[in-house]
């Protein structure tokens, strides 16, 4: 392609990623090392049905003044995202000189919110990625060998998981698992422990999650496998039945390499869809056993007082903790694409 | 201040509220954002009543999470926020709300002057009905454990031995002790209870790593024992599905809640009989009670035209005005409006004011620490760690987030 058509054509494309990703992405970077300005508090009287009281307030005028001055606030550089809400280097570096043995330390590290976060986030990923991989590819075999007249319906009930929303299926799922709902009453008679409750046990609601995580994404691994396998060649499979193999060697040595580069595409978007896992956090109340990056953001912007500057360091937090989870991928992906260019 | 007294200051008040109501036209964009309980839908409801323009409005418990990013804007989304005292902080933070002192003066006849929120000497907010935490219990259980209802959190841990021991129920006690807002919300009460400060006076350090936060803290996990196990999932709408469904014969509940809980359908004839309010409970020897006074009123957005203001003030004040009352709205809250006679159901937040419980604290800075404790909490409660720990923690997360909003250096 000549350069002049080339540079034409990529030009749409260009500009939309600049607009939507490279300036939202700036702009985030940014207001991530500007804090607001220091507060600036007079004494004042309030009053309501309550009586008077004396306390503070914010001088708005001398404020809207520093405002106007300085836009974007006070430049503090690293400083969010060193403190406590995020990497809490001198937390871990005092924890680490205090700790009697790694245990210990470990220990000491979970009681910080980043790094208790990215234990629940990255037993998430890694757990449900393979789970959903492994499903995904089974009812996809499954669905695909199916008589022609069942396949809609099935194909329809297999992607309900997916078509539900999150919120709703985690909350159908969190009154399942109460310990007075269905699920919770099961688990307690099978353990016959009338004291089970899943939402009270940290490593119950983990696995409660990863549950759920599964059934939400398997369908999606499902459908992208079930599209790969409808352009399986059909010479192959006879010829490979000609040679005498059976199923099980088909699907292994046929199948499976077949839909190789949609493994890896499923793998990608899931490894970046599960580190960034949210609603079944909310959708479970689960915020006393189980936070990711994403509702550290959600929590930074809910409060009374909106934390900008903190969310916006979980936010760049996020993507470059994306980026090193794919980066393995990306890097053989790039390279299949260098052996075959 | 005696509920008493509020309501004779409405009745010396004039009532002119009639006027409005009679035939309230407005000429402006009115838009409302605000919280999501029966008495907030009747005032809008009021609101709603007012021709010539047409009303929004957006009711939901996540009123804080959009209310200061909708009214940022110029001209601002919402015309107008109904807040309490608590969530009235991040709007005067950002400076998003307007003084209503002429608007009062013209419109604002039928206003009693303790409902008018005055900060640093100018009006910001109405406010219309009051609210606090108080026990709410079930007598006939009570009886048959053979114990007093109780006055004290003691007295409470005392009942809900007898009741667990007679095998009454299994878990007697119920709490809105849900991670985040709830669970900071408890100890905040717990605190106050025991006369502590939450803040070093005149200044944005907080003050709660004491004898008096260690106590508070114990006496929430000494309650949890006697909770459902899954109370750190439990908000007060999960609560009161407890209570309703027989589980629970003790809880904190509040007032707003507490009227209407039983008037739903398909309760058992046991839970509706039972059900009885008392007022909000002290600890140990303190004669303060561990809850907090809230009033619940409306605000006027800054960043929108002179016109929609008044429009927007128009139709809250008919929405709150004295002919609206009658007898399904009297019942829903503890209206500080003129004319208003409390209810039966009411005698809990009486209560609470009579009993000169703590107004929930205006500070800039309250916001950070209540989610520093909503966020750090339930690790203590879960006996992951120990009181000390729990509040060490609480006042680091307090520290970074109050040095990231420049209340601290």
């Amino acid at each position: 392609m000549k350069h002049r058509t080339f540079f034409w054509f990529t030009l749409p494309t260009a500009l939309a990623m600049l607009v939507f990703i490279a300036l939202p992405l700036a702009s985030v970077i940014i207001q991530s090392v500007f804090t607001p300005h220091e507060a600036v508090l007079v004494e004042s009287e309030n009053c309501g049905p309550f009586g008077c009281t004396k306390t503070t307030v914010i001088d708005q005028d001398v404020s809207a003044a520093l405002r106007a001055s300085e836009p974007l606030g006070r430049f503090v550089g690293l400083d969010i995202y060193l403190d406590r809400g995020h990497l809490a280097v001198n937390e871990v570096a005092a924890a680490w000189r205090s700790s009697t043995s790694v245990g210990n330390f470990f220990a000491k590290l979970n009681n910080l919110p980043l790094y208790r976060a990215m234990a629940f986030t990255l037993t998430y990923t890694f757990t449900v990625t393979p789970f959903m991989l492994v499903f995904g590819f089974i009812i996809a075999v499954s669905v695909n060998s199916l008589n022609r007249y069942l396949k809609g319906m099935v194909i329809f009930f297999s992607l309900l998981p997916m078509i539900v929303s999150p919120l709703i299926g985690s909350l159908v799922l969190f009154w399942m698992v109460d310990s007075r709902g269905i699920l919770g009453s099961f688990l307690q008679w099978i353990a016959n422990d009338p004291a089970l409750s899943v939402k009270a046990s940290t490593g119950l609601t983990w696995v409660m999650l990863i549950v759920y995580g599964v059934w939400h994404a398997a369908p999606f691994s499902f459908i992208v496998f079930y599209a790969g396998l409808q352009t399986l060649p059909g010479e192959l499979m006879e010829s490979s039945q000609v040679d005498g193999a059976n199923r099980w060697q088909q699907t292994i040595y046929i199948v499976l390499p077949h839909l190789m580069p949609l493994v890896t595409f499923v793998t990608l978007i899931q490894l970046m869809d599960n580190f960034r896992v949210f609603e079944p956090i909310v959708g479970f109340n689960s915020e006393a056993h189980a936070t990711s990056l994403s509702w550290f953001i959600f929590n930074d912007l809910s409060g009374e007082t909106r934390l900008l500057s903190s969310a916006s360091a979980s936010s760049v937090l996020t993507i470059l903790g994306v980026a090193i989870l794919l980066a393995p991928v990306l890097v053989r992906t790039w390279r299949d694409f260098k052996v075959k260019g | 201040m005696k509920l008493s007294q509020l309501v004779l200051a409405a009745a010396i008040s004039v009532s002119a509220g009639s006027a409005f109501a009679a035939g309230c036209k407005i000429d402006g964009r009115v838009s409302i954002v605000g919280n999501e309980f029966p008495a907030i839908h009747a005032v809008v409801e009021g609101a709603k009543s007012c021709i010539g323009d047409e009303i929004k409005a957006n009711l939901t418990a996540d009123h804080q999470k959009i209310n200061v990013a909708g009214m940022t804007s110029s001209p601002a989304e919402y015309t107008s926020a109904l807040i309490s005292n608590a969530s009235i902080i991040a709007l005067l933070n950002e400076d998003l709300i307007r003084p209503l002192d002429s608007l009062v003066e013209k419109y604002g006849q039928s206003l009693k002057p303790n409902q008018l929120i005055k900060i640093n000497g100018k009006i910001m907010a109405v406010a219309f009905m009051v609210n606090a935490q108080h026990l709410v219990y079930r007598s006939d259980i009570l009886a048959e454990a053979g114990v007093q209802p109780p006055k004290s959190y003691e007295e409470v841990l005392v009942a809900a031995k007898a009741i667990r021991e007679q095998e009454l129920m299994q878990y007697p006690i119920g709490g809105a002790y849900k991670a985040g807002w709830n669970l900071a919300q408890e100890f905040i009460n717990m605190y106050l209870a025991s006369g502590g400060e939450f803040f070093e006076p005149g200044s944005a350090k907080v003050s709660i790593n004491n004898e008096k936060g260690l106590a508070a803290l114990e006496m929430m996990k000494a309650l949890s024992g006697y909770m459902n196990p899954d109370f750190l999932t439990h908000d007060s709408n999960a609560t009161n599905a407890e209570f309703r469904a027989g589980n629970v014969a003790m809880m904190n509940m509040w007032g707003s809640r507490a009227a209407t809980l039983t008037e739903i359908e398909g309760i058992s004839e046991d839970v509706v009989h039972g059900f009885d309010i008392s007022g909000p409970l002290i600890v140990g020897k303190s004669s303060v009670p561990a809850s907090t006074l809230w009033w619940d009123g409306f605000t006027v957005a800054k960043n929108v035209s002179d016109a929609d203001a008044e429009a927007t003030f128009v139709a809250m004040i008919t929405g709150i005005s004295p002919d609206r009352l009658d007898k399904k709205t009297s019942s829903l809250a503890v209206w500080l409006i003129d004319g208003y006679k409390p209810t039966q159901k009411a005698r809990g937040v009486s209560d609470a004011i009579d009993m000169e419980t703590k107004p929930y604290p205006i500070k800039p800075y309250m916001g950070l620490l209540h989610t520093a404790l909503g966020n750090e909490l339930s690790d203590f409660m879960q006996g992951k760690e120990d009181a000390k720990s729990a509040l060490a923690d609480i006042v680091s997360a307090y520290n970074s987030a109050a040095r990231e909003e420049g209340f601290l250096n």
